[in-house]
């Protein structure tokens, strides 16, 4: 069986003094069914226009100019505008990193979440609040009944973001997006999401793209990762393997400056430099003006992907280097979102 | 004094102040990029702008004598302006079409035949020269009034915003009151209990219009008090002067311009409706639109008037308009879209 | 909500205050009473004369209290006529003042009231649309007619109406007025149109900014990304939550319906409070002008108190307390 979402060569250009730049530069993964990937990235590497750009929503004056985006074998991108409307919430549907501006102030948030109820199936407004209030108990929004007459600014963050994943559930959607649903919440209730969204996805079988800057969180939640810098995909390997075998000197230098595995008592390593901003990406590897283990090679040309185990497949001349020269290359599996 | 010495000074003043500005423009990358992307921009209204106030200093700087055009005995000793000299002079006894050879009604013999490209009013003036005319008072207006209303503005609104207190609470009920009183009917009152003069009218346009940026400047500075930098130059004991002069005053300045252009074309417009009701400024276009509301009802009726006041009105405050546009894009960081 | 009207009413109060002893100052001290007299009388009057007129004419008490007069003085007069609506004569013909309001009422709501409804009706619609066609190039063309429109006088928009569809079309009489509905109309068209061409551009500018501010929120791609249609999204999420700027610039519009129109009315020769005000600056008649400038700070005051009220029916964060 084929995976629920396949990403083949996506590619989306913001301009930006006078040139078209990449922002999401031809991006290879997919998502298979009831699985949850994580893509995990600093800030400013293309995770959100991602996601965007699944869902067909990038902000004007962006545009996706390249790829193919299939679910459940569908051509997202050639669908026509209408067609992309009613795959959104039932096909795809998306949380938001900010819950306190996500959903329309003077709406009630029941009244938001029938809205979207009723844009995907034909039900009378009855039956759809009758849904709602489900949903509502199903996300675990306490008095379930009258919450869905509050307005928005009545409810906490973490109520606003349950309510957020209720209207995202409303369509029964084969793939939920969730875009650091949990970035602008108190930690106690961080926690609180990251556990309903796991249930759900147990309960219901979606499948989810987790969109995260926290290796935390994706130590928690994903069965696979893939690692993105600067618009392109660095490294995709399944969680252990991942944290076990970290191959390419980005991600090595992530987790190393991860708080909870570094020993304690001891200065957190970091990653020398700056992320490169967009207008000056290099020909080359992106990573290369910051990496050790950087080689002329490496600013000359992109690093093909190369396997390094099951499911892991990572672009680095470094790591390919070394594996042929101690030949210890894994040899099995098929290539990564090819 | 005489008044073309003074308007001479401010022709020299004005040159000073463009030479700092260009200066200071060109050492500043940002304001030097926001031109250049305006420039990009609005090429065309700039232009415009620019004719408009060259032919406002070209008849701001005037001497006496040197002439032997001038027609009657009086001209001669009087101080007159480089569009005085070059488009002036040329008087008629009445009316006359664009280019004609003879009057307009009755149809006797012009002084000057063909040399009236817009034609003549009622009291045989060049309709040309007189618009050309028309483009100082215009800039007066607007320069004027902002150079009263702006400081005055800056000078309430900073002081409430960063000083808040006692002082904020006066400022602001200052400010509700004078915006609770109808524009207009408080423009025409403050006119009438000062007397009509080109000094009254821009005084009264000031009154009215600066608490709309002082509101602004008061909300901005209330902002950038609360701002690190301001807290930082607190903490380090830099005087309250000084930080209001360096850090809040220069981060107003963008305001300051995009105000500038946008009230601009507000006051020429009132004035023209001052105009109207009889108490503008002499030789403004909107004086030359009133006389013609007559000059339609003539029969064969007499047009060139209003459409040389007009357009020239027209054309004018289309350019600022604009610029200003333009201007409020590149200037100002809450309409600067994030790239991503 | 009760104490917030309250706290409201009285700062509103406070304001009035304020703009009566503007008027004080604009009207007493800084324009005498003899140069009010002189005004009207003409300036080779014997000064007996002046004095007998400032007697009739309620001017003849000193103008500032002092010790002898503390109540009995210009000032407190001053404000006790205003507050009272007692507005005297008019300086230059003796008509009682509030007469000529009550009549002037009629004719200026008759030409503002369906001016503001049809601009509003005109307005709000074209500026959805153009930000609804955002980045394209309807909007690019919307803007620019707007900033057209708006750089033309309004003095060039009445004289040119007026001779095209008065003197070459003639649709309609090109001034006057007669209340009688079966020809009010005949007489209202041509500077109703010509009031919501002229505030056409202004308007569309404002309103297209508040619609794309709103477009661009974070709510408007939720709605999207559960997949509303732009119609919907223009019409229910941004809409609403446009109302809030827009009731601003609409309810505080209200009150100036009472005070009429000065250009339009004083152009078409309908006689309502603008044309009285006009008259009054053409006739030297302060005590008209000060009552006309002081009723419409009273309705604006009002008018602000409305806006403020309003915002809790539209916008459910709003609570008035």
């Amino acid at each position: 069986m084929t995976a629920l979402l396949q990403v083949a060569g996506l590619t989306t250009c913001f301009p930006m003094s006078q040139k078209n730049v990449p922002i999401v530069d031809a991006l290879d993964f997919e998502v298979g069914r009831g699985e949850v990937l994580a893509l995990v990235g600093e800030s400013g590497s293309g995770k959100s226009m991602t996601a965007l750009s699944l869902m067909r929503l990038v902000p004007k004056p962006g545009r996706i100019t390249a790829g193919s985006v299939r679910l459940d074998g569908q051509e997202l991108l050639d669908l026509s505008v209408r067609s992309m409307r009613s795959v959104r919430g039932s096909g795809v549907a998306m949380i938001f990193q900010e819950p306190m501006t996500s959903l329309n102030p003077v709406i009630r948030v029941g009244e938001q979440v029938v809205e979207a109820i009723r844009l995907h199936e034909r039900v009378s407004r009855g039956a759809a609040l009758d849904r709602c209030r489900e949903l509502f108990e199903q996300v675990g929004i306490p008095d379930a009944a009258e919450r869905v007459n509050a307005y928005p600014h009545q409810l906490s963050g973490g109520l606003k973001q349950r309510v957020m994943i209720a209207m995202a559930l409303s369509a029964r959607p084969r793939l939920l997006i969730a875009d650091e649903p949990t970035t602008a919440l108190d930690v106690t209730v961080q926690a609180q999401i990251l556990r309903l969204l796991q249930e759900l996805q147990e309960e219901t079988g979606m499948s989810i793209l987790l969109i995260t800057h926290d290796l935390g969180i994706v130590n928690e939640l994903a069965d696979r990762v893939a690692v993105l810098y600067a618009g392109r995909i660095v490294e995709t390997a399944p969680r252990t393997a991942l944290f076990k075998t970290p191959k390419h000197p980005y991600t090595q230098g992530l987790l190393r400056s991860m708080p909870a595995l570094a020993p304690s008592g001891e200065r957190l390593p970091e990653i020398p430099g700056m992320v490169p901003s967009p207008s000056d990406w290099p020909l080359g590897c992106r990573f290369a003006s910051r990496c050790a283990r950087a080689m002329d090679q490496c600013s000359q040309s992109l690093p093909e992907f190369t396997d390094q185990g099951p499911r892991h497949t990572v672009a680095c001349y470094a790591v390919s280097q070394a594996d042929s020269q101690s030949g210890h290359g894994w040899a099995g599996g098929t290539p990564e979102g090819l | 004094m005489e008044s073309h010495l003074a308007s001479n000074g401010i022709v020299a003043a004005l040159f000073l102040a463009a030479g700092v500005t260009v200066w200071m423009v060109r050492r500043s990358r940002l304001w030097s990029s926001a031109f250049v992307s305006l420039w990009r921009r609005r090429r065309f209204a700039l232009l415009v702008t620019g004719v408009y106030v060259a032919v406002a200093l070209l008849d701001s700087v005037a001497w006496v004598g040197g002439d032997s055009l001038a027609v009657d005995t009086v001209a001669r000793h009087e101080a007159r302006s480089v569009i005085d000299r070059v488009f002036g002079g040329n008087q008629e006894k009445s009316y006359s079409a664009p280019f004609a050879e003879a009057e307009f009604y009755g149809g006797g013999d012009l002084r000057y035949p063909g040399r009236h490209w817009l034609g003549t009013d009622m009291i045989g003036r060049d309709i040309f020269y007189l618009t050309l005319k028309g483009a100082r008072v215009a800039l007066l207006i607007g320069g004027l009034t902002s150079l009263i209303a702006i400081p005055l503005a800056l000078l309430f609104g900073i002081s409430a915003g960063y000083f808040g207190g006692r002082i904020d609470d006066v400022v602001f009920f200052l400010m509700t009151t004078l915006a609770s009183m109808p524009g207009l009917l408080l423009l025409i009152a403050l006119i009438m209990v000062m007397g009509k003069s080109t000094l009254a009218v821009c005084v009264a346009l000031a009154v009215t219009g600066w608490v709309g940026f002082c509101r602004v400047s008061r909300g901005e500075t209330l902002k950038l008090r609360e701002l690190e930098f301001v807290s930082a130059a607190r903490s380090l004991g830099v005087s309250e002067f000084q930080i209001v002069m360096r850090h809040i005053l220069p981060n107003l300045m963008h305001l300051v311009i995009i105000t500038f252009v946008l009230m601009f074309s507000g006051l020429v417009l009132s004035e023209a409706i001052l105009s109207w009701l009889g108490i503008g400024v002499d030789g403004s276009w909107g004086q030359m639109i009133d006389q013609a509301r007559n000059e339609l009802s003539r029969d064969p009726i007499v047009w060139w008037n209003i459409a040389a006041s007009g357009t020239a009105l027209f054309g004018l405050i289309l350019a600022v308009n604009f610029v200003g546009d333009a201007l409020r894009d590149v200037l100002d960081p809450r309409t600067i879209e994030d790239e991503r | 909500m009760g104490a917030y009207v309250i706290r409201r009413l009285s700062y509103g109060a406070v304001v009035v205050f304020g703009v009566l002893f503007l008027l004080f100052i604009l009207f007493f001290a800084v324009t005498s009473p003899d140069d009010i007299a002189r005004k009207a009388l003409g300036e080779r009057v014997p000064p007996a004369v002046v004095e007998q007129w400032k007697v009739n004419h309620g001017y003849d008490k000193p103008l500032f209290p002092a010790p002898g007069h503390w109540a009995d003085n210009m000032l407190v007069e001053h404000y006790r006529r205003m507050l009272t609506f007692d507005f005297g004569r008019s300086d230059a013909d003796d008509t009682p003042i509030l007469e000529r309001i009550r009549k002037g009422m009629g004719p200026s709501l008759a030409l503002t009231i369906p001016l503001f409804v049809l601009s509003v009706l005109v307005a709000i619609p074209l500026s959805l649309l153009v930000a609804f066609f955002r980045e394209t190039y309807i909007d690019r063309a919307g803007v620019i007619l707007a900033v057209l429109a708006m750089s033309v006088s309004v003095l060039l928009y009445i004289i040119g109406a007026q001779y095209l569809v008065g003197k070459v079309l003639h649709w309609f009489p090109i001034s006057g007025f007669d209340s009688d509905p079966r020809v009010i109309v005949r007489f209202l068209a041509l500077p109703i149109m010509i009031g919501v061409a002229n505030g056409l551009g202004g308007d569309i500018r404002f309103y297209r900014t508040v619609f794309l501010e709103e477009s661009n929120t974070d709510y408007v791609r939720t709605a999207r990304a559960k997949g509303c249609g732009e119609i919907r999204i223009m019409s229910r999420h941004v809409f609403r939550n446009s109302l809030i700027p827009l009731l601003t610039r609409i309810v505080v519009a209200i009150p100036f319906l009472f005070t009429g129109s000065l250009l339009l009315e004083s152009f078409f020769g309908i006689p309502g409070l603008g044309a009285i005000t006009v008259d009054a600056i053409q006739g030297n008649d302060f005590s008209v002008l000060r009552t006309m400038v002081y009723i419409g700070s009273l309705l604006f005051v009002v008018g602000q108190i409305l806006t403020d009220l309003s915002y809790a029916l539209v916008d459910p964060r709003v609570r008035l307390e």
